[in-house]
């Protein structure tokens, strides 16, 4: 319990953490002068950071006025998965924790949410503060999960994390099955359905209301992930990532700084889990298979590891590829049963060929091909080292007082 | 009492195929420290063609050849087709890479044979012989223990007796010094390819047969149990996997026997956590820390 | 005469930044040559480079006459270059035995093989009595004998030796530099041999050849290196 109120408290005051250390970061001088002026950028990049996120979520919420209904709700959906891939690219990109799982996490934040939203319907609460409690809950209960499993995993590495967190998402169904009476079986649960506040009710419908909840719900997770990686706490990670044992070394408390990143990246997976049942107002172990927690991986591959903006392109490419495979396929008048088995399997095919394709010659991903003025990070944080040249070990954060 | 010597003995049938498949994914991270996620997807594939090679001649033991042939070759194409293109710098990247594989051969199998499952026959009897009153092993049980018992036995003679298994050993173990000794390094790594994934592709042929039937998902759970063996026994050591395979096996089959089959994922996470929480290197490994 | 081994104008290193620039030797037949220099001279990239584990930037390295530039490591191996690397590089999880049969796999068949073993535990005696030891159990002077043993099994004509003596009692390395000279005399072994241990290398060395910083700064027979006071001083510390 200590260590989760410790970094839960350090998680809150990472901004601080920013500044205080910022004379620590090993890059700048030792002088004085120097520190200063480093401190006054980690401000700047602060107010940055918060001016981009403003700014985009109002672009993305008028671009809902631009969608259709079922526009809309795929951008809800793109949101949801985007919280999910975003804490698991700054998993695997800044520490190089594989998890495979995420799904489950995801699954973890969707019951934690039905439940709660559900005790809160039967208790006759009802509209923003049922939404909100049940976020809350959501974002406890995954961020909980994630610290168990983020103790387990600071003591593993690749291969076995990976192991792990597969045989996690494979248990998924099991587990959902032996508490059937609080997580109803196969089944899963529903929940019941907010509709578009009142005084919104004559302007939108409720597919861009709830497209509006989910670009919230994301950009407050991504602002926060993006603090954290430009941060401080982001150097402490990529120190980790590329030399443990130098990072230790330079005061880095590395198993801290992996189970810190494993149960942000949780919680993040949470958040978007209790988006995607606010949306669909159900959550199922059906809708968190091996197949879908993959799909999140491919997702943060594809887009670029590390990124936020790579993460964000990777979850629109999730969700509108096998929709445009299955138009196409669709209207390919190909025997029926043909179709169908493609329908499933051809958007699998081609993601997984995209992951062997993307890792082998392109490891920066989509964002590694864009200009980097286009780049969401390097307008956030100019400082910040881009992934495919990792920050080399002497950038290591050296201030042990820190931890 | 009856009971639990039947799960008993259920429980070692089936520990053998864990092991076997355990052993498979042993031999590659020997070769190439790679944890060949795709070791899974290999097998089914291999399992599809034994089916198919069934079905047309009629013969399982035609089916058996054709799946370790295809295993083989499965093994020789992953390695020299993309895996042997994997970044070095990063520990992930294989694993991703794998990942990668597993997609794709799961929906192509997907695309030509659909999701449902195909029941496999068993060559012998699946229902157990009473050995005293006492319902033990069914001659499908003993086929396969034998079975797994003749391939440890010949892959333990071929690592220790030959110039091969030598060569191979050597491999593993020293790269450089191996190729500074005329010792052709690549041709090994393949042929530990080729090795480990006909053995996988056993496992799996092994294994259909008492399960619901083949489907490009048959192994997914075979894989997550012997990945569990590795990690008890140990990745480096192949009498791990053996022991680690009987020891998973028992606990699966007397979970499912007396908690339901349900219980049995999460029993096998508990016992994959709790082993790496408390003996990181598994149980038969010296080493202290399990870094990639 | 043609040289047996040829070095020409080699540049090389690792990533970008070269760590051998234009280095060129001749090395004639049945000669000892001690490569000397200072700790980062060059020494161990010229030995991998010659042994094909470090790819040149531009150079040639022949053998016999024979460009090796497009021969893959186990090949020059297999065309009688041997190198005993760094480091004593025993393969500890094989047995002595193991690794002394692993030396003259691609030469002989299984009887050949056996004689040939046995012949190496003629020549290092402590070895035969540590046949099944495997290699994380011996001692350094042990592991080097095998290392060198090793090595020669497959009678080479050509052997790169780094750093033997490194940690080594100077008895156990006086054994080992004799076994070279011996082999040298009896079979007409070539041998390039990097040390720091420059008395000791040049002791049996007919020809010295002097890194500094990645260029050959002297080229010439023991005898005369020995006598040279300047050059001695400024490059090889005594």
């Amino acid at each position: 319990m200590s260590v989760e109120s410790e970094l839960s408290g350090r998680g809150a005051s990472a901004a601080d953490s920013v500044r205080a250390s910022a004379t620590g970061m090993g890059v700048g001088t030792p002088s004085s002068a120097a520190s200063v002026a480093r401190a006054s950028t980690t401000g700047r990049r602060r107010t940055r950071l918060l001016g981009t996120a403003l700014v985009l979520t109002a672009l993305a919420i008028g671009g809902t006025f631009l969608l259709d209904p079922y526009r809309n709700y795929q951008l809800a959906l793109v949101a949801a998965y985007f919280c999910a891939t975003a804490g698991l690219s700054l998993l695997i990109g800044l520490t190089g924790q594989l998890s495979l799982g995420h799904a489950a996490l995801m699954a973890v934040g969707g019951y934690g949410y039905a439940i709660t939203a559900n005790a809160l319907t039967d208790a006759g609460v009802d509209g923003v503060a049922r939404f909100a409690l049940a976020i809350l809950a959501a974002l406890g209960a995954s961020g909980l999960v994630g610290l168990l499993l983020g103790l387990a995993a600071a003591r593993l590495r690749g291969p076995y994390l990976a192991g792990v967190t597969l045989a996690l998402v494979i248990a998924l169904p099991a587990v959902t099955a032996v508490f059937s009476g609080a997580l109803g079986g196969d089944q899963g649960l529903q929940i019941a359905y907010d509709d578009v506040p009142p005084a919104l009710a004559t302007i939108i419908a409720v597919e861009q209301w709830q497209a509006w909840v989910a670009i919230g719900a994301a950009a407050v997770v991504v602002t926060v992930l993006s603090g954290i990686r430009s941060g401080v706490l982001g150097l402490r990670m990529r120190a980790v990532r590329d030399d443990e044992v130098a990072a230790r070394l330079n005061g880095v408390r590395a198993g801290r700084v992996k189970v810190f990143a494993f149960t942000v990246s949780a919680v993040a997976a949470g958040a978007g889990g209790a988006v995607l049942c606010f949306v669909t107002q159900s959550v199922s172990p059906g809708a968190y298979t091996l197949a879908f927690s993959l799909l999140l991986v491919v997702a943060v591959v594809i887009g670029g590891l590390g990124s936020m903006l790579g993460a964000l392109l990777g979850s629109v490419v999730i969700v509108l590829l096998p929709w445009l495979i299955g138009t196409l396929t669709g209207a390919m008048d190909l025997p029926a049963d043909l179709t169908q088995r493609l329908s499933g399997n051809l958007p699998v095919l081609v993601f997984g060929a995209l992951l062997i394709v993307v890792t082998l010659l392109w490891p920066a991903g989509i964002r590694g091909a864009l200009p980097a003025r286009l780049s969401l990070r390097r307008r956030v944080s100019p400082a910040a080292s881009s992934p495919p040249t990792p920050a080399p070990p002497t950038t290591a954060p050296e201030q042990p007082t820190q931890e | 009492m009856d009971r639990l010597l039947f799960l008993l003995a259920t429980g070692i049938a089936r520990g053998a195929i864990f092991a076997l498949f355990a052993l498979a994914l042993v031999l590659i991270w020997r070769a190439a420290r790679i944890v060949n996620f795709s070791q899974g997807a290999m097998a089914v594939v291999a399992t599809y063609v034994a089916f198919a090679v069934t079905a047309f001649t009629g013969s399982y033991w035609a089916g058996l050849a054709s799946a370790l042939v295809a295993g083989a070759v499965l093994g020789y194409v992953v390695d020299r087709g993309v895996m042997r293109f994997a970044p070095h710098d990063s520990p992930l990247a294989g694993v991703i890479i794998a990942i990668g594989v597993v997609m794709v051969l799961q929906s192509a199998l997907g695309i030509a044979f659909g999701q449902q499952y195909r029941p496999m026959a068993a060559p012998f009897d699946q229902s157990p012989i009473l050995i005293g009153g006492v319902p033990v092993f069914s001659p499908y049980d003993v086929f396969v223990l034998v079975v797994a018992v003749v391939v440890m036995a010949a892959l333990a003679l071929l690592f220790t007796r030959t110039s091969l298994g030598l060569q191979l050993r050597a491999s593993a173990f020293a790269p450089e010094v191996s190729r500074l000794l005329g010792v052709r390094v690549s041709r090994m790594l393949t042929i530990g390819w080729m090795l480990a994934a006909a053995v996988g592709a056993l496992a799996a042929l092994l294994l259909v047969p008492t399960e619901l039937g083949l489907s490009p998902h048959s192994a997914d759970m075979l894989f997550v149990y012997a990945f569990t063996v590795a990690v008890v026994g140990g990745l480096d050591s192949p009498v791990g996997a053996l022991v680690g395979g009987l020891i998973v096996g028992v606990a699966i089959s007397l979970v499912t026997g007396y908690l339901g089959a349900t219980v049995a994922p999460i029993a096998v996470l508990v016992l994959l956590v709790a082993v790496l929480l408390v003996r990181p290197g598994g149980i038969f490994s010296a080493r202290e820390a399990r870094v990639a | 005469m043609t040289p047996l081994l040829e070095i020409d104008a080699i540049t090389a290193g690792y990533g970008g930044s070269p760590v051998l620039h234009e280095v060129g030797l001749a090395i004639p037949q049945g000669a000892i040559v001690a490569l000397l220099g200072a700790n980062g001279a060059g020494k161990t990239t010229l030995l991998r480079t010659i042994s094909g584990l470090v790819a040149p930037a531009s150079g040639r390295v022949v053998l016999d006459g024979r460009d090796l530039s497009s021969v893959s490591v186990e090949d020059r191996s297999r065309s009688g270059l041997a190198q005993v690397p760094e480091g004593r590089s025993v393969v500890a999880e094989l047995t002595v035995d193991e690794n002394l049969r692993l030396g003259g796999l691609w030469r002989f068949d299984r009887r050949q093989l056996t004689a040939a073993v046995d012949e190496i535990y003629d020549l290092f005696e402590p070895l035969s009595r540590r046949r099944a030891a495997s290699g994380h159990q011996l001692s350094g002077g042990e592991r080097q004998m095998l290392a060198l043993g090793r090595a020669i099994i497959a009678r080479p004509r050509m052997l790169l030796l780094d750093e033997p003596s490194l940690g080594l009692a100077p008895r156990v390395v006086a054994q080992i530099l004799g076994v070279l000279r011996r082999l040298r005399d009896d079979t007409g072994l070539t041998v390039l041999l990097a040390e720091q241990n420059v008395t000791s290398a040049l002791a049996i060395a007919d020809h010295g050849v002097v890194l500094s910083l990645g260029s050959v700064v002297a080229d010439r027979p023991a005898a005369e290196l020995l006598s040279d006071g300047a050059l001695r001083h400024a490059y090889l510390g005594f």
